[in-house]
């Protein structure tokens, strides 16, 4: 094996990650089920805190599986900020352009004097 | 042709003899190609976001939707379904994980049997979303759409949702269905008939009191809310969709235009049109990945079978195939939090 990186096994550590998952999803449902009225009612930069916990979560997820099981945190760093930062930078690029589109087009319909839906 | 080659020596090497960002050919084509697919559906989920954006007030609820548990009839069990699903496709890629652990040490026997429990978590995972599927299709309460295009479904006066079955009769109707027999080859049914038809619905409704309509409109309690006298006082939760008083009801269901039942492409019982649409394009995008994973993961079991990576004395194609299936959960990991939770 001429490559890189050490070819010890790492069957700990990814039996670990396989139980960071499975809690962050077990809270994320829970939390989805019960819908905690303080958590859902209020909101940080008009987005409520159930969302911001959801959403962050799962980057974290994300983070785990990319780092750990698809091995990047293996890979040399040009190839990590090739794939990661190419991957991040156009999607909250994308996402920006699109929510920010939908919520305008929402206050169209919402103020226009054509109701549209009776 | 450096990289069909399959001799040890020669794998890792580029044609030039060297591997740009340390990886070799394969892996980082594969890296590319994720690159190129996570955009694919960054697209897909960011168009979900600018339609739910835009019809912020009357989304369905995804809580009320997704209800089903396998043999447990009649119980709302929201979300848990997917979460089994979800905890199966993480296994998936645990054991995914493990194989390609197993090939670093040249173990075959034990990457074919991680390579096995993959296979079998994947199509476990597949079966799952067909009937996830099924019974979005199927639908569960029934609803109404009037002629302004918008949606009915009916409550009692308690909030409680109550399904068509449960109160419209089917009346004797002279209605028949087209058959080709009496048709010219222009002439088609517009859809498959529903159960009952909106006279049978209205009329069940008048007969039934006790019955309101609950718009697509999310409750949010503002002041404007408050004063709405067309609201039903006592009933309302705030990010619940609105329930009318029995006078607006009626109003509303004389403007019914046709019944609806399940989804489809077209409409659905659930709310706005986009919902139904989106639900199938984007679990039915990442199903056919889940699908095709297994395919490729199947193939490339049979190789271990056969031995062709121990004579190769490296399994970089199991650490290939590996990066494409924990794609797909990663993949996964959004949907669920975009479709399901938020």
């Amino acid at each position: 094996m001429a490559h890189g990186h050490e070819h010890v096994s790492n069957t700990k550590r990814i039996w670990q990650v396989f139980g960071l998952l499975s809690v962050i999803t077990t809270v994320e449902v829970a939390l989805g089920i019960i819908k905690p009225e303080v958590l859902h009612t209020n909101t940080i930069l008009s987005m409520n805190l159930l969302n911001w916990i959801f959403i962050i979560l799962t980057v974290v997820k994300a983070y785990y599986i990319v780092w750990a099981f698809m091995h990047m945190e293996g890979e040399k760093a040009s190839l990590r900020w090739a794939v990661v930062g190419t991957v991040i930078f156009l999607i909250l690029y994308l996402v920006f352009i699109l929510l920010v589109e939908g919520d305008y087009i929402y206050g169209v319909f919402a103020n226009s004097t054509i109701k549209w839906n009776f | 042709m450096g990289a069909t080659v399959t001799t040890a020596t020669e794998t890792k090497v580029w044609g030039g003899g060297n591997e740009p960002m340390g990886a070799s050919y394969g892996k980082l084509m594969m890296w590319f190609f994720i690159v190129s697919d996570a955009l694919t559906f960054s697209g897909f989920l960011a168009a979900y976001g600018f339609s739910r954006f835009k019809f912020i007030e009357t989304w369905p609820l995804p809580d009320e939707v997704f209800t089903h548990f396998p043999f447990m009839h009649g119980v709302s069990a929201p979300m848990y379904y997917v979460a089994l699903m979800t905890f199966i496709l993480i296994f998936s890629s645990v054991t995914m994980v493990l194989a390609v652990d197993a090939g670093h040490q040249l173990k075959q026997r034990k990457v074919a049997f991680y390579m096995l429990l993959t296979i079998i978590g994947g199509l476990i995972f597949v079966g799952s979303q067909a009937w996830e599927w099924k019974n979005f299709i199927k639908g569960e309460y029934g609803a109404i759409e009037t002629k302004g295009g918008s949606l009915l479904q009916f409550v009692d006066a308690t909030g409680k949702r109550v399904k068509l079955e449960d109160f419209v009769v089917q009346l004797p109707e002279e209605r028949v269905e087209l058959k080709r027999s009496n048709a010219t080859w222009y002439m088609t049914e517009a859809e498959t008939p529903t159960t009952y038809s909106v006279t049978e619905v209205q009329a069940a409704f008048k007969a039934h009191p006790e019955l309101r309509v609950r718009t697509e409109r999310i409750y949010q309690g503002t002041k404007e809310d408050l004063a709405d006298a067309r609201l039903e006082k006592g009933v309302q939760k705030v990010k619940h969709k609105e329930i009318l008083t029995r006078e607006a009801s009626q109003k509303m269901m004389d403007n019914a235009h046709m019944v609806v039942e399940g989804a489809n492409l077209w409409r659905n019982e659930y709310g706005s049109k986009l919902f139904a649409d989106f639900f199938f394009f984007i679990t039915g995008f990442h199903g056919f990945h889940v699908f095709s994973g297994v395919i490729i993961n199947i193939i490339i079991f049979l190789n271990v079978l056969l031995g062709t990576y121990e004579k190769r004395r490296s399994y970089e194609m199991v650490e290939k195939v590996g990066l494409y299936w924990h794609f797909v959960d990663l993949v996964w990991v959004f949907v669920f939090t975009f479709f399901y939770l938020v």
